[in-house]
Protein backbone atom coordinates (compact mmCIF):
# COMPACT_ATOMS: atom_id res chain seq x y z
CA UNK A 1 0.00 0.00 0.00
CA UNK A 2 0.70 3.20 -0.97
CA UNK A 3 2.00 6.03 2.23
CA UNK A 4 -0.42 5.66 4.66
CA UNK A 5 -2.68 8.84 5.35
CA UNK A 6 -5.25 7.14 8.33
CA UNK A 7 -4.24 4.52 10.34
CA UNK A 8 -7.08 2.86 13.20
CA UNK A 9 -6.22 0.47 15.42
CA UNK A 10 -8.64 -1.37 17.99
CA UNK A 11 -10.19 2.58 17.69
CA UNK A 12 -13.85 2.47 20.26
CA UNK A 13 -15.54 5.20 20.85
CA UNK A 14 -18.30 5.27 23.74
CA UNK A 15 -21.12 7.63 24.18
CA UNK A 16 -22.15 7.87 28.02
CA UNK A 17 -25.80 8.97 27.59
CA UNK A 18 -27.33 8.44 30.94
CA UNK A 19 -28.66 4.86 31.35
CA UNK A 20 -26.75 3.24 28.92
CA UNK A 21 -23.58 3.64 26.52
CA UNK A 22 -23.95 3.82 23.45
CA UNK A 23 -20.95 1.64 21.37
CA UNK A 24 -20.63 3.78 18.06
CA UNK A 25 -17.04 2.37 17.67
CA UNK A 26 -15.62 -0.70 18.49
CA UNK A 27 -12.51 -1.68 17.95
CA UNK A 28 -11.76 -0.68 14.59
CA UNK A 29 -9.02 -1.91 12.68
CA UNK A 30 -8.63 0.13 9.60
CA UNK A 31 -5.68 1.75 7.31
CA UNK A 32 -6.45 4.18 4.32
CA UNK A 33 -3.65 4.95 2.10
CA UNK A 34 -2.48 8.20 0.03
CA UNK A 35 -5.01 8.63 -3.19
CA UNK A 36 -7.64 6.23 -2.16
CA UNK A 37 -11.23 7.11 -2.41
CA UNK A 38 -12.65 4.91 0.68
CA UNK A 39 -16.81 4.66 1.33
CA UNK A 40 -18.25 3.75 4.37
CA UNK A 41 -21.68 2.44 4.51
CA UNK A 42 -23.91 0.91 6.66
CA UNK A 43 -27.23 2.07 8.09
CA UNK A 44 -27.93 4.83 11.02
CA UNK A 45 -26.10 4.02 14.18
CA UNK A 46 -23.19 1.89 12.76
CA UNK A 47 -20.13 4.29 13.42
CA UNK A 48 -19.36 5.56 10.28
CA UNK A 49 -19.80 9.23 10.53
CA UNK A 50 -18.00 8.90 13.92
CA UNK A 51 -15.27 7.52 12.66
CA UNK A 52 -15.04 10.37 10.55
CA UNK A 53 -15.54 12.78 13.33
CA UNK A 54 -12.74 10.80 15.13
CA UNK A 55 -10.54 11.36 12.32
CA UNK A 56 -11.28 14.98 12.15
CA UNK A 57 -11.27 15.11 16.08
CA UNK A 58 -14.73 16.32 16.39
CA UNK A 59 -15.19 13.66 19.03
CA UNK A 60 -12.76 11.94 21.07
CA UNK A 61 -12.01 8.04 21.27
CA UNK A 62 -12.07 6.36 24.40
CA UNK A 63 -9.31 3.63 23.60
CA UNK A 64 -7.24 2.44 21.07
CA UNK A 65 -5.09 4.91 18.37
CA UNK A 66 -5.56 6.56 15.52
CA UNK A 67 -3.33 8.39 13.09
CA UNK A 68 -3.65 10.53 10.59
CA UNK A 69 -0.74 11.72 8.61
CA UNK A 70 1.29 9.92 11.34
CA UNK A 71 -0.12 12.55 13.70
CA UNK A 72 -2.97 12.89 16.50
CA UNK A 73 -5.83 14.05 14.64
CA UNK A 74 -5.92 17.34 16.93
CA UNK A 75 -2.39 17.79 15.47
CA UNK A 76 -3.17 16.97 12.01
CA UNK A 77 -6.19 19.53 12.50
CA UNK A 78 -4.02 21.97 13.94
CA UNK A 79 -1.66 21.46 10.45
CA UNK A 80 -4.71 22.02 8.48
CA UNK A 81 -4.70 18.49 6.67
CA UNK A 82 -8.18 17.62 5.79
CA UNK A 83 -11.31 19.47 4.13
CA UNK A 84 -14.67 18.29 5.76
CA UNK A 85 -18.00 18.75 4.13
CA UNK A 86 -20.75 18.40 6.30
CA UNK A 87 -24.24 16.46 5.37
CA UNK A 88 -25.44 19.80 4.97
CA UNK A 89 -24.08 23.18 3.23
CA UNK A 90 -22.86 24.68 5.88
CA UNK A 91 -22.20 28.29 4.03
CA UNK A 92 -22.80 31.44 6.28
CA UNK A 93 -26.08 32.54 5.25
CA UNK A 94 -24.69 36.64 5.55
CA UNK A 95 -21.65 35.51 3.07
CA UNK A 96 -21.53 35.41 -0.63
CA UNK A 97 -20.17 32.12 -2.13
CA UNK A 98 -16.93 33.94 -2.71
CA UNK A 99 -16.41 34.71 0.85
CA UNK A 100 -17.88 31.27 2.02
CA UNK A 101 -15.27 29.68 0.05
CA UNK A 102 -12.73 32.11 1.11
CA UNK A 103 -13.95 31.46 5.41
CA UNK A 104 -11.52 29.50 5.69
CA UNK A 105 -8.54 30.69 4.02
CA UNK A 106 -9.04 34.13 6.00
CA UNK A 107 -8.96 31.80 9.27
CA UNK A 108 -5.58 30.78 7.96
CA UNK A 109 -4.15 33.70 6.99
CA UNK A 110 -3.82 33.82 3.22
CA UNK A 111 -3.26 37.06 1.71
CA UNK A 112 -6.09 38.62 -0.33
CA UNK A 113 -4.66 38.07 -3.53
CA UNK A 114 -4.15 34.33 -2.42
CA UNK A 115 -7.76 34.14 -1.63
CA UNK A 116 -9.11 35.68 -4.83
CA UNK A 117 -6.91 33.15 -6.54
CA UNK A 118 -7.94 30.36 -4.74
CA UNK A 119 -11.44 30.89 -4.86
CA UNK A 120 -11.79 31.57 -8.45
CA UNK A 121 -9.69 28.40 -8.92
CA UNK A 122 -11.39 26.33 -6.94
CA UNK A 123 -15.10 27.53 -8.33
CA UNK A 124 -13.84 27.22 -11.13
CA UNK A 125 -13.82 23.11 -10.58
CA UNK A 126 -17.25 22.68 -8.91
CA UNK A 127 -18.69 24.75 -11.94
CA UNK A 128 -19.71 27.65 -10.24
CA UNK A 129 -17.54 30.44 -11.97
CA UNK A 130 -20.18 33.02 -12.37
CA UNK A 131 -22.16 32.88 -9.05
CA UNK A 132 -19.19 34.52 -6.54
CA UNK A 133 -21.57 37.50 -5.66
CA UNK A 134 -24.56 35.28 -5.15
CA UNK A 135 -25.97 34.28 -1.32
CA UNK A 136 -26.53 30.61 -0.38
CA UNK A 137 -30.16 31.30 -0.72
CA UNK A 138 -30.11 32.80 -4.23
CA UNK A 139 -28.31 28.41 -5.00
CA UNK A 140 -30.06 24.81 -5.46
CA UNK A 141 -29.19 22.80 -2.81
CA UNK A 142 -26.93 20.94 -5.15
CA UNK A 143 -24.88 24.22 -6.06
CA UNK A 144 -24.84 24.93 -2.39
CA UNK A 145 -23.19 21.88 -1.33
CA UNK A 146 -20.84 22.21 -4.61
CA UNK A 147 -19.41 25.73 -2.77
CA UNK A 148 -19.38 23.85 0.82
CA UNK A 149 -17.30 21.26 -1.04
CA UNK A 150 -14.73 24.12 -2.76
CA UNK A 151 -14.54 25.60 0.84
CA UNK A 152 -13.03 22.69 2.03
CA UNK A 153 -10.73 22.45 -0.99
CA UNK A 154 -9.83 25.96 -1.02
CA UNK A 155 -6.98 25.50 1.40
CA UNK A 156 -5.44 22.79 -0.45
CA UNK A 157 -5.52 19.76 2.39
CA UNK A 158 -4.52 16.12 0.75
CA UNK A 159 -7.31 14.77 2.62
CA UNK A 160 -11.09 15.47 2.15
CA UNK A 161 -13.72 13.88 4.92
CA UNK A 162 -17.41 14.13 3.28
CA UNK A 163 -20.10 13.27 5.38
CA UNK A 164 -23.24 12.05 3.65
CA UNK A 165 -22.60 15.16 1.38
CA UNK A 166 -25.33 14.09 -1.52
CA UNK A 167 -27.88 12.25 1.02
CA UNK A 168 -30.04 15.11 1.35
CA UNK A 169 -29.99 15.77 -2.46
CA UNK A 170 -32.00 14.36 -5.24
CA UNK A 171 -30.80 11.39 -7.59
CA UNK A 172 -30.47 13.07 -10.30
CA UNK A 173 -28.26 15.99 -9.04
CA UNK A 174 -26.56 13.03 -6.88
CA UNK A 175 -25.54 11.46 -10.20
CA UNK A 176 -24.45 14.52 -11.75
CA UNK A 177 -22.23 15.30 -8.46
CA UNK A 178 -20.85 11.89 -7.81
CA UNK A 179 -19.44 12.09 -11.50
CA UNK A 180 -17.72 15.57 -11.06
CA UNK A 181 -16.64 14.26 -7.62
CA UNK A 182 -14.67 11.46 -9.69
CA UNK A 183 -13.57 13.94 -12.22
CA UNK A 184 -11.85 16.25 -9.36
CA UNK A 185 -10.91 13.12 -7.52
CA UNK A 186 -8.52 11.90 -10.40
CA UNK A 187 -7.75 15.74 -10.80
CA UNK A 188 -6.33 16.67 -7.64
CA UNK A 189 -5.11 13.35 -6.41
CA UNK A 190 -6.86 13.85 -3.08
CA UNK A 191 -7.64 10.82 -0.35
CA UNK A 192 -11.12 11.00 -0.11
CA UNK A 193 -13.05 9.24 2.81
CA UNK A 194 -16.77 9.58 2.04
CA UNK A 195 -19.67 8.22 3.85
CA UNK A 196 -23.18 7.18 2.25
CA UNK A 197 -25.93 5.24 2.67
CA UNK A 198 -26.57 4.55 -1.04
CA UNK A 199 -24.88 1.33 -2.31
CA UNK A 200 -24.39 2.28 -5.62
CA UNK A 201 -22.89 5.39 -4.81
CA UNK A 202 -20.11 4.09 -2.69
CA UNK A 203 -19.84 1.60 -5.53
CA UNK A 204 -19.45 4.10 -8.37
CA UNK A 205 -17.32 6.19 -5.84
CA UNK A 206 -15.18 4.27 -4.30
CA UNK A 207 -11.46 2.36 -4.70
CA UNK A 208 -12.62 0.15 -1.18
CA UNK A 209 -15.78 0.37 0.56
CA UNK A 210 -16.42 -0.33 4.40
CA UNK A 211 -19.08 -1.70 5.37
CA UNK A 212 -20.19 -1.36 8.88
CA UNK A 213 -23.01 -2.57 11.51
CA UNK A 214 -24.25 -1.15 14.26
CA UNK A 215 -24.53 -1.96 17.88
CA UNK A 216 -21.54 -2.05 18.72
CA UNK A 217 -20.69 0.26 15.25
CA UNK A 218 -18.26 -1.92 13.84
CA UNK A 219 -16.16 -2.64 10.77
CA UNK A 220 -18.16 -5.89 9.38
CA UNK A 221 -15.73 -6.43 5.42
CA UNK A 222 -13.91 -4.33 3.50
CA UNK A 223 -14.39 -4.80 -0.50
CA UNK A 224 -11.68 -3.80 -2.90
CA UNK A 225 -12.94 -2.26 -5.80
CA UNK A 226 -12.20 -4.11 -9.09
CA UNK A 227 -13.68 -0.90 -11.58
CA UNK A 228 -11.18 0.81 -13.18
CA UNK A 229 -10.25 4.47 -12.45
CA UNK A 230 -12.08 5.20 -15.26
CA UNK A 231 -15.98 5.48 -14.59
CA UNK A 232 -18.47 6.62 -16.82
CA UNK A 233 -22.14 6.40 -15.52
CA UNK A 234 -22.61 3.49 -18.08
CA UNK A 235 -20.57 1.82 -15.92
CA UNK A 236 -23.12 1.26 -13.25
CA UNK A 237 -25.14 -1.59 -15.39
CA UNK A 238 -22.05 -3.70 -16.15
CA UNK A 239 -21.81 -7.02 -14.58
CA UNK A 240 -18.58 -6.00 -12.15
CA UNK A 241 -20.42 -3.16 -10.77
CA UNK A 242 -23.12 -5.62 -9.63
CA UNK A 243 -20.98 -7.68 -8.69
CA UNK A 244 -19.89 -5.69 -6.14
CA UNK A 245 -22.87 -3.97 -5.25
CA UNK A 246 -24.20 -7.30 -4.48
CA UNK A 247 -21.13 -8.04 -2.22
CA UNK A 248 -21.82 -4.85 -0.60
CA UNK A 249 -25.71 -5.68 -0.10
CA UNK A 250 -24.76 -8.74 1.54
CA UNK A 251 -21.98 -7.65 4.09
CA UNK A 252 -24.93 -4.97 4.95
CA UNK A 253 -27.44 -7.85 5.39
CA UNK A 254 -24.78 -10.09 7.56
CA UNK A 255 -24.24 -6.78 9.68
CA UNK A 256 -28.15 -6.78 10.76
CA UNK A 257 -28.86 -10.51 11.03
CA UNK A 258 -26.92 -10.02 13.99
CA UNK A 259 -29.00 -7.14 15.75
CA UNK A 260 -32.15 -8.96 16.57
CA UNK B 1 -48.14 43.47 -3.38
CA UNK B 2 -45.73 46.31 -3.74
CA UNK B 3 -46.11 50.26 -4.19
CA UNK B 4 -48.12 52.79 -2.82
CA UNK B 5 -51.21 50.49 -3.17
CA UNK B 6 -49.85 47.81 -1.34
CA UNK B 7 -49.26 49.96 1.40
CA UNK B 8 -52.56 51.39 1.51
CA UNK B 9 -54.30 47.98 1.78
CA UNK B 10 -51.70 46.55 3.81
CA UNK B 11 -50.56 49.39 6.55
CA UNK B 12 -52.65 52.52 6.23
CA UNK B 13 -56.09 50.63 6.19
CA UNK B 14 -56.18 48.45 8.92
CA UNK B 15 -54.06 50.67 10.95
CA UNK B 16 -56.04 53.59 10.18
CA UNK B 17 -59.11 51.95 10.95
CA UNK B 18 -58.14 51.37 13.89
CA UNK B 19 -56.96 54.74 14.87
CA UNK B 20 -60.68 55.62 13.66
CA UNK B 21 -61.94 53.15 15.77
CA UNK B 22 -60.12 54.94 18.84
CA UNK B 23 -60.60 58.44 18.13
CA UNK B 24 -64.56 57.49 18.07
CA UNK B 25 -64.24 55.75 21.29
CA UNK B 26 -61.87 58.60 23.03
CA UNK B 27 -64.45 61.16 22.17
CA UNK B 28 -67.40 59.15 23.68
CA UNK B 29 -65.36 58.93 27.05
CA UNK B 30 -64.34 62.42 27.08
CA UNK B 31 -68.01 63.10 26.93
CA UNK B 32 -69.22 61.02 29.47
CA UNK B 33 -66.38 61.65 31.79
CA UNK B 34 -66.80 65.30 31.50
CA UNK B 35 -70.37 65.64 31.36
CA UNK B 36 -71.01 65.04 35.23
CA UNK B 37 -68.60 68.04 36.07
CA UNK B 38 -70.22 70.49 33.28
CA UNK B 39 -73.74 69.78 34.60
CA UNK B 40 -72.93 70.80 37.90
CA UNK B 41 -71.12 74.19 36.43
CA UNK B 42 -74.25 74.53 34.34
CA UNK B 43 -76.87 74.33 37.37
CA UNK B 44 -74.59 76.27 39.77
CA UNK B 45 -74.21 79.16 36.82
CA UNK B 46 -78.23 78.77 35.51
CA UNK B 47 -77.24 77.78 32.09
CA UNK B 48 -79.76 76.04 30.10
CA UNK B 49 -78.12 74.56 26.64
CA UNK B 50 -79.56 72.26 24.39
CA UNK B 51 -78.13 68.39 24.15
CA UNK B 52 -76.01 69.77 21.10
CA UNK B 53 -74.58 72.55 23.17
CA UNK B 54 -74.02 70.75 25.93
CA UNK B 55 -71.61 68.22 24.26
CA UNK B 56 -69.88 71.22 23.33
CA UNK B 57 -68.89 72.34 26.38
CA UNK B 58 -68.29 69.35 27.61
CA UNK B 59 -65.22 68.88 24.38
CA UNK B 60 -64.13 72.83 25.40
CA UNK B 61 -63.58 72.68 29.29
CA UNK B 62 -60.21 74.22 30.31
CA UNK B 63 -59.28 71.24 32.66
CA UNK B 64 -61.20 68.90 31.93
CA UNK B 65 -61.32 65.26 33.07
CA UNK B 66 -61.23 63.53 30.62
CA UNK B 67 -59.55 65.99 27.41
CA UNK B 68 -61.00 65.68 23.59
CA UNK B 69 -58.56 65.00 20.90
CA UNK B 70 -59.09 68.30 19.08
CA UNK B 71 -57.90 69.78 22.53
CA UNK B 72 -55.00 67.36 22.89
CA UNK B 73 -54.27 68.35 18.96
CA UNK B 74 -54.35 71.79 19.25
CA UNK B 75 -52.47 72.12 22.66
CA UNK B 76 -49.85 69.92 20.65
CA UNK B 77 -49.82 71.98 17.77
CA UNK B 78 -48.61 74.99 19.25
CA UNK B 79 -46.49 73.14 21.57
CA UNK B 80 -44.61 71.71 18.84
CA UNK B 81 -45.38 74.00 16.05
CA UNK B 82 -45.88 77.96 17.18
CA UNK B 83 -43.51 77.86 19.49
CA UNK B 84 -40.02 78.47 18.82
CA UNK B 85 -38.16 74.82 19.87
CA UNK B 86 -36.00 76.17 22.40
CA UNK B 87 -38.50 77.84 24.48
CA UNK B 88 -39.31 76.57 27.94
CA UNK B 89 -42.68 75.56 26.86
CA UNK B 90 -42.24 73.98 23.70
CA UNK B 91 -42.92 70.24 23.40
CA UNK B 92 -39.71 69.74 20.83
CA UNK B 93 -37.60 71.56 23.69
CA UNK B 94 -38.70 68.84 26.58
CA UNK B 95 -38.72 65.83 23.74
CA UNK B 96 -35.03 66.89 22.96
CA UNK B 97 -33.96 67.01 26.40
CA UNK B 98 -35.96 63.36 26.63
CA UNK B 99 -34.57 61.93 23.88
CA UNK B 100 -30.73 63.31 24.99
CA UNK B 101 -30.44 60.89 27.64
CA UNK B 102 -32.78 58.24 26.49
CA UNK B 103 -30.12 57.88 23.54
CA UNK B 104 -27.18 58.31 25.83
CA UNK B 105 -28.52 55.61 27.98
CA UNK B 106 -29.52 53.57 25.41
CA UNK B 107 -26.02 53.78 23.69
CA UNK B 108 -24.43 52.55 27.19
CA UNK B 109 -27.21 50.05 27.98
CA UNK B 110 -26.47 48.49 24.55
CA UNK B 111 -22.81 48.47 24.83
CA UNK B 112 -23.27 47.18 28.65
CA UNK B 113 -25.65 44.57 27.63
CA UNK B 114 -23.20 43.29 24.58
CA UNK B 115 -20.33 43.50 26.87
CA UNK B 116 -22.24 41.01 29.62
CA UNK B 117 -23.37 38.89 26.80
CA UNK B 118 -20.43 38.42 25.55
CA UNK B 119 -18.67 37.57 28.95
CA UNK B 120 -21.99 35.27 29.90
CA UNK B 121 -21.58 33.30 26.43
CA UNK B 122 -17.03 32.39 26.70
CA UNK B 123 -17.15 32.64 30.71
CA UNK B 124 -18.84 29.72 32.11
CA UNK B 125 -18.70 30.85 35.62
CA UNK B 126 -20.11 34.19 34.60
CA UNK B 127 -23.45 32.53 33.77
CA UNK B 128 -24.21 31.09 37.08
CA UNK B 129 -22.53 33.84 38.86
CA UNK B 130 -23.89 37.06 36.75
CA UNK B 131 -26.55 35.70 35.50
CA UNK B 132 -29.14 35.37 39.02
CA UNK B 133 -28.25 39.13 39.73
CA UNK B 134 -29.02 40.20 36.45
CA UNK B 135 -32.29 38.74 36.58
CA UNK B 136 -32.85 39.99 39.80
CA UNK B 137 -31.95 44.00 39.27
CA UNK B 138 -35.08 43.85 36.69
CA UNK B 139 -37.39 42.56 39.63
CA UNK B 140 -36.70 46.14 41.42
CA UNK B 141 -39.57 48.39 40.43
CA UNK B 142 -37.43 50.81 38.25
CA UNK B 143 -39.77 53.98 40.45
CA UNK B 144 -38.24 53.03 43.89
CA UNK B 145 -34.38 52.79 42.20
CA UNK B 146 -34.70 56.09 39.94
CA UNK B 147 -34.88 58.46 42.63
CA UNK B 148 -32.12 56.89 44.50
CA UNK B 149 -30.21 57.08 41.17
CA UNK B 150 -30.40 60.57 41.08
CA UNK B 151 -30.13 61.67 44.66
CA UNK B 152 -27.03 59.31 45.75
CA UNK B 153 -25.73 61.28 41.86
CA UNK B 154 -26.41 64.83 43.14
CA UNK B 155 -25.07 64.10 46.47
CA UNK B 156 -21.52 63.57 44.66
CA UNK B 157 -22.02 66.57 42.39
CA UNK B 158 -23.09 64.14 38.93
CA UNK B 159 -26.21 66.17 38.15
CA UNK B 160 -28.11 66.71 34.28
CA UNK B 161 -28.36 64.11 32.01
CA UNK B 162 -25.65 61.08 32.89
CA UNK B 163 -28.27 60.54 36.49
CA UNK B 164 -31.38 60.24 33.59
CA UNK B 165 -29.17 58.66 31.11
CA UNK B 166 -27.55 55.86 33.63
CA UNK B 167 -31.90 54.90 34.51
CA UNK B 168 -32.10 54.13 30.98
CA UNK B 169 -29.10 51.62 30.82
CA UNK B 170 -30.61 50.23 34.01
CA UNK B 171 -33.80 49.16 32.11
CA UNK B 172 -32.02 48.66 28.28
CA UNK B 173 -29.05 46.68 29.05
CA UNK B 174 -31.12 43.28 30.06
CA UNK B 175 -33.07 42.71 26.90
CA UNK B 176 -29.48 43.33 24.81
CA UNK B 177 -27.81 40.97 27.40
CA UNK B 178 -30.18 38.18 27.33
CA UNK B 179 -30.75 38.61 23.34
CA UNK B 180 -27.58 38.43 23.00
CA UNK B 181 -26.39 36.00 24.88
CA UNK B 182 -29.13 33.95 22.73
CA UNK B 183 -28.24 35.25 19.80
CA UNK B 184 -24.36 34.38 20.57
CA UNK B 185 -24.98 31.00 20.97
CA UNK B 186 -27.33 30.63 17.77
CA UNK B 187 -24.82 29.53 15.30
CA UNK B 188 -25.54 25.69 14.19
CA UNK B 189 -23.16 22.82 15.63
CA UNK B 190 -22.34 22.06 12.08
CA UNK B 191 -21.30 25.79 11.29
CA UNK B 192 -19.04 25.62 14.66
CA UNK B 193 -17.77 22.41 13.67
CA UNK B 194 -16.81 23.90 10.97
CA UNK B 195 -14.82 26.21 12.50
CA UNK B 196 -13.30 23.54 14.70
CA UNK B 197 -12.31 21.99 11.69
CA UNK B 198 -10.23 24.88 10.67
CA UNK B 199 -8.77 25.11 13.82
CA UNK B 200 -9.87 28.70 14.20
CA UNK B 201 -9.73 30.48 17.61
CA UNK B 202 -11.57 31.70 20.13
CA UNK B 203 -11.98 35.00 18.59
CA UNK B 204 -11.81 34.38 15.07
CA UNK B 205 -15.24 31.95 15.52
CA UNK B 206 -16.10 35.19 17.68
CA UNK B 207 -16.20 37.89 14.61
CA UNK B 208 -16.73 35.63 11.98
CA UNK B 209 -19.53 33.25 13.34
CA UNK B 210 -20.85 34.29 16.63
CA UNK B 211 -21.22 38.02 15.92
CA UNK B 212 -22.82 37.94 12.46
CA UNK B 213 -25.27 35.00 13.45
CA UNK B 214 -26.02 37.38 16.65
CA UNK B 215 -27.05 40.45 14.07
CA UNK B 216 -30.78 39.44 14.20
CA UNK B 217 -31.31 38.70 17.76
CA UNK B 218 -29.45 42.40 18.16
CA UNK B 219 -32.12 44.05 16.26
CA UNK B 220 -35.30 42.69 18.02
CA UNK B 221 -33.82 43.33 21.36
CA UNK B 222 -32.35 46.71 21.10
CA UNK B 223 -35.71 47.60 19.69
CA UNK B 224 -37.06 46.59 23.23
CA UNK B 225 -34.24 48.30 24.90
CA UNK B 226 -34.67 51.75 22.90
CA UNK B 227 -38.32 51.81 24.21
CA UNK B 228 -37.39 51.04 27.90
CA UNK B 229 -34.85 53.44 27.43
CA UNK B 230 -37.69 56.37 27.09
CA UNK B 231 -39.63 54.89 29.61
CA UNK B 232 -36.22 55.37 31.88
CA UNK B 233 -35.80 58.63 30.90
CA UNK B 234 -38.90 59.55 31.53
CA UNK B 235 -39.38 58.41 35.07
CA UNK B 236 -35.68 59.55 35.73
CA UNK B 237 -37.10 63.24 34.86
CA UNK B 238 -39.69 62.63 37.54
CA UNK B 239 -37.56 63.29 40.38
CA UNK B 240 -35.71 66.29 39.01
CA UNK B 241 -38.00 68.73 40.35
CA UNK B 242 -39.69 68.65 37.13
CA UNK B 243 -36.75 71.10 35.16
CA UNK B 244 -37.14 69.64 31.94
CA UNK B 245 -37.99 66.77 29.48
CA UNK B 246 -41.45 64.97 29.00
CA UNK B 247 -41.41 63.41 32.37
CA UNK B 248 -41.42 66.75 33.91
CA UNK B 249 -44.21 68.24 31.57
CA UNK B 250 -46.48 65.28 32.83
CA UNK B 251 -45.44 65.95 36.74
CA UNK B 252 -46.35 70.02 36.63
CA UNK B 253 -49.55 68.93 34.18
CA UNK B 254 -50.55 67.02 36.97
CA UNK B 255 -49.54 69.27 39.90
CA UNK B 256 -51.61 72.26 38.17
CA UNK B 257 -54.38 69.69 36.93
CA UNK B 258 -53.59 70.70 33.48
CA UNK B 259 -54.96 67.15 32.03
CA UNK B 260 -54.42 68.68 28.56
CA UNK B 261 -50.81 69.56 29.01
CA UNK B 262 -50.58 65.58 30.29
CA UNK B 263 -52.11 64.37 27.23
CA UNK B 264 -49.97 66.01 24.82
CA UNK B 265 -46.45 65.04 26.63
CA UNK B 266 -48.30 61.77 26.60
CA UNK B 267 -48.50 61.97 22.82
CA UNK B 268 -45.09 63.28 22.37
CA UNK B 269 -43.65 60.83 23.90
CA UNK B 270 -45.04 58.41 22.21
CA UNK B 271 -44.37 60.10 18.94
CA UNK B 272 -40.65 60.11 20.40
CA UNK B 273 -41.30 56.14 21.05
CA UNK B 274 -42.57 55.32 17.88
CA UNK B 275 -39.67 57.15 15.92
CA UNK B 276 -36.94 55.84 18.00
CA UNK B 277 -38.37 52.16 17.53
CA UNK B 278 -39.08 52.77 13.52
CA UNK B 279 -35.08 54.13 13.24
CA UNK B 280 -34.31 50.77 14.56
CA UNK B 281 -36.10 48.72 12.19
CA UNK B 282 -35.11 50.60 9.11
CA UNK B 283 -31.14 50.67 10.39
CA UNK B 284 -32.10 46.46 11.19
CA UNK B 285 -33.71 46.50 7.43
CA UNK B 286 -30.37 47.70 5.99
CA UNK B 287 -28.23 46.11 7.80
CA UNK B 288 -29.91 42.37 6.62
CA UNK B 289 -29.95 43.64 3.31
CA UNK B 290 -26.28 44.25 3.28
CA UNK B 291 -25.93 40.96 5.09
CA UNK B 292 -27.51 39.40 2.12
CA UNK B 293 -30.92 38.81 3.84
CA UNK B 294 -33.38 37.29 1.95
CA UNK B 295 -36.13 40.70 1.20
CA UNK B 296 -38.81 39.47 3.14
Amino acid sequence: MAEKVISARDLSLTFDTGDSPVHALSKVNLEIGKGEFVSFIGPSGCGKTTFLRVIADLEQPTSGEIEVNGMTPQEAREKRAYGYVFQAAALYPWRTIEKNVALPLEIMGYSRAERNERVARTLELVNLTGFEKKYPWQLSGGMQQRASIARALAFDADLLLMDEPFGALDEIVRDHLNEQLLELWKRTDKTICFVTHSIPEAVYLSTRIVVMSPRPGRVTDVIESTLPRERPLEIRESAEFLAIAHRVREGLRAGHSYDE
Amino acid sequence: MSGLRGFVADRLLPVGTIVLVLLALWYVFAYVMNAPFQRDLDRRAGVTRTQSEFIAATMSQPKPTMPAPHQVAQTLWKNVFLLKPWSKRSLVYHSGVTLASTLLGFLMGTVLGVVIAVGIVHVPSLERSFLPWIIASQTIPVLAIAPMIIVVLASIGVTGLLPKALISTYLSFFPVAVGMVKGLRSPEVMHLDLMHTYSASKAQTFFRLRLPASVPFFFTSIKVAVAASLVGAIVGELPTGAVAGIGSRLLAGSYYSQTIDIWAALIAASVVAVLLVVSVDIIGRVVNAAMGGRPA
